[in-house]
């Protein structure tokens, strides 16, 4: 500790005080800019329209009103209210998520726990496939999907969504595979428990929180997922997604930024939710996940 | 053991403990056990776990990939796609017609520019909080590391709606605030009512803080935890050294978690490069051309009337070429740290 060079003139605690202090006004300058997108647009949300088109923004709104989220939850600008897109979002990404978990957490044991020919071609294919552009697949499976009747269909979508967050569920998963110790499924084999029951009351179980950590990046990517939707859900309105919904809302309704960010508000408040519950657990699935990876 | 060798199944695992042996559960048909042994003799249980995986990314990923790059090759259009005409092969013409193209050209400058700006400025904004918080007091870095959780679980189109309304030349706090600045500082146009989208350059500008702002979280948290693994006995020994910051991190930090950097790097030039979402909105969904990136390209051409899916399926694959070389560096660079194992 008193190796630290110091200035003349400044004893040693002073100096660490001051340096703490700028730290810290760092971190509130950062954490406010931060902050400050998704703070303009809840209070947006909440502004009458008078106070939005105002000359001098004010950060927070001096007449609050749920005018906004009435507009966007009783449909006048679409024809039907936020609900309706809500439910289609939460569809295809509860669907695509338990999906792509499920194929995921078999192709992980596999992955993890044999040792078999083609293993190091699946991984370095799986690795390679996540870097392959939506926005070029798109022209593909447009074609495919309008081949086969999926288009304007939720089911195409989640279909869509299920494999594209594979390869990334897989990859990290095989971690949380990998660190369950083989003598617990051994000892169950030699009661006589046969695979499924190994499967579910063995391994499931301890898999669980890398499944949690994987749905996460599976949620984020169908709930995100916007050049799919945008280009298979053409023109039944009634099945479009959240996020096509909002640029809809926010291409019609033009200077209603109130209704947009009211709309964008809602959209956003639940992977928000998701994300802070489950910080801590996101936080261990990327150190295991992605920088491993 | 048997004889064969293509699968050499762990012995202790999981699945292969009871696919192989133990089925002494009464009431179990013959068939089943028939299977069971089967499967075990050939040694077929990983393949049979990987088959729906394989199934969902062979039809979905990897078939529309082989498909882009038949239909580059051939004219694949509206007659083509309804089955009225059959499609002709047609050699190499639609790359030539891309590269005759300045538009193309257009596009794929503003995608080198953009990932050359982009990329540098999210590692380094998201090293700098990584660093940060690393050296933060735990009530602190919770404050710092939850406004940037909030960043990262905005969805996109959430995010790219907000910043245009922050830039928006009516009611923008961002042309608000400019306007208020002193001119020495912000330059002398005329900040209120400016339109951050009817031109390249400031288009760009306003996707460029999106994207930075979007993109840092996930380099401060990868570089956090890459930081929490060096020995703090180094940085102690730096410090009795007098080393300066900058000096610790080019000579420690750097070193230390360059493999975290390099994935970082070739990440977010995958990401950014061809980026589509934000800029396809940003540039007014395909209104204008010298705003389009590679990946709006490619888009547009696909998909406007009258749609050429075979000059889109050239540049998409052109997009996915370039992409694909980053990846080759990505892959090599994950191999190297091991992540086979």
């Amino acid at each position: 500790m008193t190796a630290i060079p110091r200035r003349p003139g400044v004893s040693p605690r002073t100096s660490r005080t001051l340096r703490r202090a700028g730290i810290n006004t760092l971190a509130v300058v950062i954490a406010l800019l931060t902050l400050f997108p998704i703070l303009w647009m809840i209070s947006t949300a909440f502004k009458p329209a008078t106070e939005i088109f105002s000359l001098t923004p004010h950060p927070l709104p001096a007449h609050p009103t749920m005018t906004n989220f009435h507009q966007v939850l009783n449909g006048s600008v679409i024809g039907y209210s936020f609900w309706r897109f809500f439910a289609n979002s939460l569809f295809v990404t509860l669907t695509a998520v338990v999906a792509s978990s499920l194929l995921a957490l078999l192709a992980a044991v596999a992955v993890a726990r044999f040792r078999f020919r083609f293993r190091t071609s699946y991984l370095i294919m799986l690795l390679a496939v996540q870097m392959l552009p939506q926005q070029a697949l798109v022209i593909a499976l447009f074609i495919d999907f309008r081949a086969v009747n999926l288009l304007d269909s939720l089911t195409g979508l989640m279909l869509a969504y299920t494999a594209f967050a594979l390869p990334i569920s897989i990859w990290m998963l095989r971690n949380f595979v990998a660190t369950v110790p083989k003598e617990l499924e051994e000892a169950a084999a030699i009661d006589g428990a046969g695979p499924a029951r190994i499967f579910w009351r063995i391994l499931f179980p301890l898999v669980a929180p890398g499944l949690v950590a994987t749905s996460v990046f599976s949620f984020i990517f169908a709930w995100n997922e916007f050049t799919f939707a945008l280009t298979f859900l053409g023109t039944d309105q009634v099945k479009y997604t959240l996020p096509i919904y909002v640029t809809y809302f926010f291409n019609r309704g033009g200077a209603d930024w109130g209704a947009v960010m009211a709309a964008s508000t809602m959209y956003t408040i639940p992977p928000i939710v998701f994300f802070l519950l489950i910080q801590r657990r996101m936080a261990k699935g990327l150190v295991a996940g992605a920088v491993k990876g | 053991m048997g004889t064969r060798t293509n699968a050499r199944a762990d012995p202790a695992g999981a699945v292969t403990a009871g696919l192989g042996r133990s089925r002494r559960s009464a009431g179990r048909l013959p068939a089943q056990a028939a299977i069971g042994a089967f499967v075990r003799r050939h040694r077929l249980a990983p393949y049979l776990l990987l088959v729906p995986s394989l199934a969902a990314v062979g039809l979905l990923i990897l078939w529309p990939t082989i498909q882009i790059a038949v239909f580059s090759l051939q004219n694949y259009e509206l007659p083509q796609v309804s089955g009225a005409q059959p499609a002709q092969w047609t050699g190499l013409s639609n790359f030539t017609a891309i590269l005759k193209d300045p538009e193309f050209w257009v596009s794929l400058r503003n995608s080198c520019l953009f990932a050359a700006v982009v990329v540098p400025l999210t590692l380094i904004a998201g090293t700098g909080v990584g660093l940060l918080l690393n050296r933060l007091r735990r009530a602190m870095a919770a404050l710092v590391s939850t406004t940037a959780l909030l960043a990262w679980a905005t969805p996109t189109i959430s995010a790219t709606v907000i910043f245009f309304w922050l830039f928006s030349p009516d009611g923008g706090v961002v042309d608000w605030t400019l306007a208020r600045l002193p001119h020495w500082l912000v330059g002398s146009t005329d900040w209120a009512g400016f339109n951050w989208t009817n031109a390249p350059l400031p288009v760009y500008t306003m996707l460029t803080l999106l994207l930075v702002w979007q993109g840092f979280p996930f380099v401060a948290v990868s570089v956090l935890a890459g930081l929490k693994t060096v020995p703090t006995e180094l940085y102690e020994a730096a410090r009795v050294d007098g080393a300066t910051p900058w000096r610790v991190f080019r000579r420690i930090t750097y070193p230390l978690l360059k493999p975290i950097f390099l994935v970082l790097l070739l990440l977010s030039i995958i990401w950014d490069f061809g980026v589509f979402p934000q800029a396809y909105l940003l540039t007014g969904e395909l209104a204008n051309r010298d705003e389009y990136n590679l990946g709006i390209y490619a888009y547009q051409k696909a998909f406007t009337m009258p749609p050429s899916y075979s000059l889109g399926a050239a540049l998409a694959l052109i997009l996915t070429a370039i992409l694909l070389l980053v990846t080759v560096g990505y892959v090599r660079a994950s191999v190297r740290q091991g992540a086979l194992q």
